[in-house]
């Protein structure tokens, strides 16, 4: 946005959007993203999180329409990564090098690596309050969600949390608020959950429990990346709860990659199997989905068919590229089954059934082979282990 | 028995063990076992550093 919005009185959002990022290290982002900062106006003024380093003149600007950047007391930053913190001493060159930035205690490690020596830096405790004058600004630790410097600051006074990446999205648009942009922000939150937070799901649940059990009222969520919720705030926490336990749905996603067809031909047979027993499935080839994408189909996946044809007695490059970002985004309870065609050496079978025990997967099915070409008989057997999937995905939800 | 730190500021403690994930109380840090990661951010036990 190239204007401040005022969220609530004299609180406004004065971040940055950025069009045209469409790899954000390494997760498609077709709409772009936005990174959010908000000033506080009170006695004290307070500046939450900052913006890419290259969009800091940016930010600047938009603060300047409001107030003067040297009349801000205290710099807020909630997480260390550089879309949120790259911005910092420029705008601290600005504010007054001397001024103080909060952070969290792994905050100021992570920030001293980051810039050693730039920034008057001060850690506040988890539960530890700022008086702004007439408001009051409480600290909340939220360690790896989804960084360990992670933390949230919520605004006594007006319920209002701003929570960090937590409940983001990567969306620029034209929208400010979750009213505005209607039932898509949940696909976007979708996407961003299962990318970003599902490996820390344990600690969601701890957080959303710890939320619970405090009574804590919050009005209004602003995330560092998206739209504000604060028609429904509600929703997303649920959503958040949903996904966090990896409960099932009836869906299987069909990962595969092919040479000469053979693996594609297997791959469609399987998924005619699934759908013949009323379960959801998705066919997504490696070389025309975007990984982040499968990860998002992932995300609500009772079961991962993963098929490969044997290369140079290994799996596929790309195949092995998304199997390694499944793995260190650890779903969990999901049922697993690999397969693939082969020339004259077959492991890619062997392997995918050792990635999916390592990623604690139930290994449903002992998987399937065919040698070059798959046959009538090879075709039967295809979908009759689709079929097999979908009955115990059945059995599973 | 020592406690033991990882970079996410993870400590483990060995009087508490590490229940959630089957460890229990009492358990040295020497002696958790080979699989075992950092309940909070799933670091191997090689990037934990002793503490005094």
């Amino acid at each position: 946005m190239f204007k401040p919005v005022e969220i609530a009185p004299g609180i406004y959002s004065v971040g940055c959007r950025d069009w045209d990022i469409r790899d954000f290290h390494g997760y498609s982002t077709y709409e772009g993203t936005s990174y959010n900062a908000f000033l506080i106006l009170d006695e004290k003024n307070v500046l939450i999180d900052t913006v890419k380093k290259e969009f800091s003149q940016e930010l600047l600007d938009n603060i300047s329409k409001i107030i003067d950047p040297a009349d801000i007391d205290v710099v807020i930053s909630n997480h260390t990564e550089m879309d949120h913190s790259g911005a910092l001493t420029a705008v601290m060159e600005r504010i007054g090098k001397d001024k103080t930035v909060l952070c969290s205690k792994m905050g100021l490690k992570n920030l001293n690596s980051h810039f050693p020596g730039k920034l008057n830096l001060r850690a506040v405790e988890n539960g530890e309050e700022l008086d702004l004058g007439e408001r009051t600004l409480a600290f909340m630790e939220t360690k790896m969600l989804h960084w360990p410097d992670s933390m949230f600051t919520y605004v006594k006074e007006d319920k209002i949390l701003f929570s960090s990446d937590a409940f983001g999205q990567h969306y620029a648009g034209d929208c400010a608020f979750d009213d505005e942009i209607g039932d898509k922000v949940m696909d976007h939150a979708a996407k961003y959950y299962a990318n970003i937070l599902l490996n820390y799901s344990s600690r969601v649940q701890t957080l959303l429990k710890s939320v619970q059990e405090s009574g804590l009222e919050i009005n209004m969520i602003c995330p560092d990346h998206g739209v504000i919720f604060r028609d429904n705030p509600g929703a997303i926490i649920e959503k958040y709860d949903q996904w966090s336990k990896q409960g099932c749905k009836k869906k299987a996603v069909i990962i595969f990659d092919t040479m000469w067809k053979s693996t594609a031909t297997m791959a469609r047979e399987v998924a005619k199997g699934i759908e013949s027993r009323d379960v959801h499935v998705r066919l997504m080839n490696t070389r025309k989905c975007h990984r982040s994408d499968i990860m998002t189909e992932v995300l609500d996946a009772k079961a991962l068919v993963v098929g490969s044809p044997t290369l140079n007695n290994g799996i596929f490059p790309v195949v092995a590229d998304v199997m390694t970002y499944i793995k260190g985004l650890k779903p969990q309870n999901r049922m697993a089954a690999a397969f693939g065609s082969y020339g004259w050496s077959g492991e890619s079978v062997k392997i995918l059934n050792r990635e999916f025990e390592a990623m604690k997967m139930d290994v449903i099915h002992e998987g399937l082979k065919v040698q070059y070409v798959p046959d009538g008989a090879d075709l039967e057997k295809c979908f009759l282990m689709g079929r097999d999937i979908a009955d115990k995905i059945i059995q599973a939800c | 028995m020592s406690k033991y730190e990882c970079p996410c500021d993870y400590v483990y403690d060995p009087a508490e063990g590490d229940y959630d994930n089957g460890i229990e109380a009492g358990t040295a840090f020497e002696d958790l076992p080979d699989g075992w990661v950092c309940p909070l951010c799933g670091a191997e036990k090689e990037f934990f550093e002793k503490l005094d």
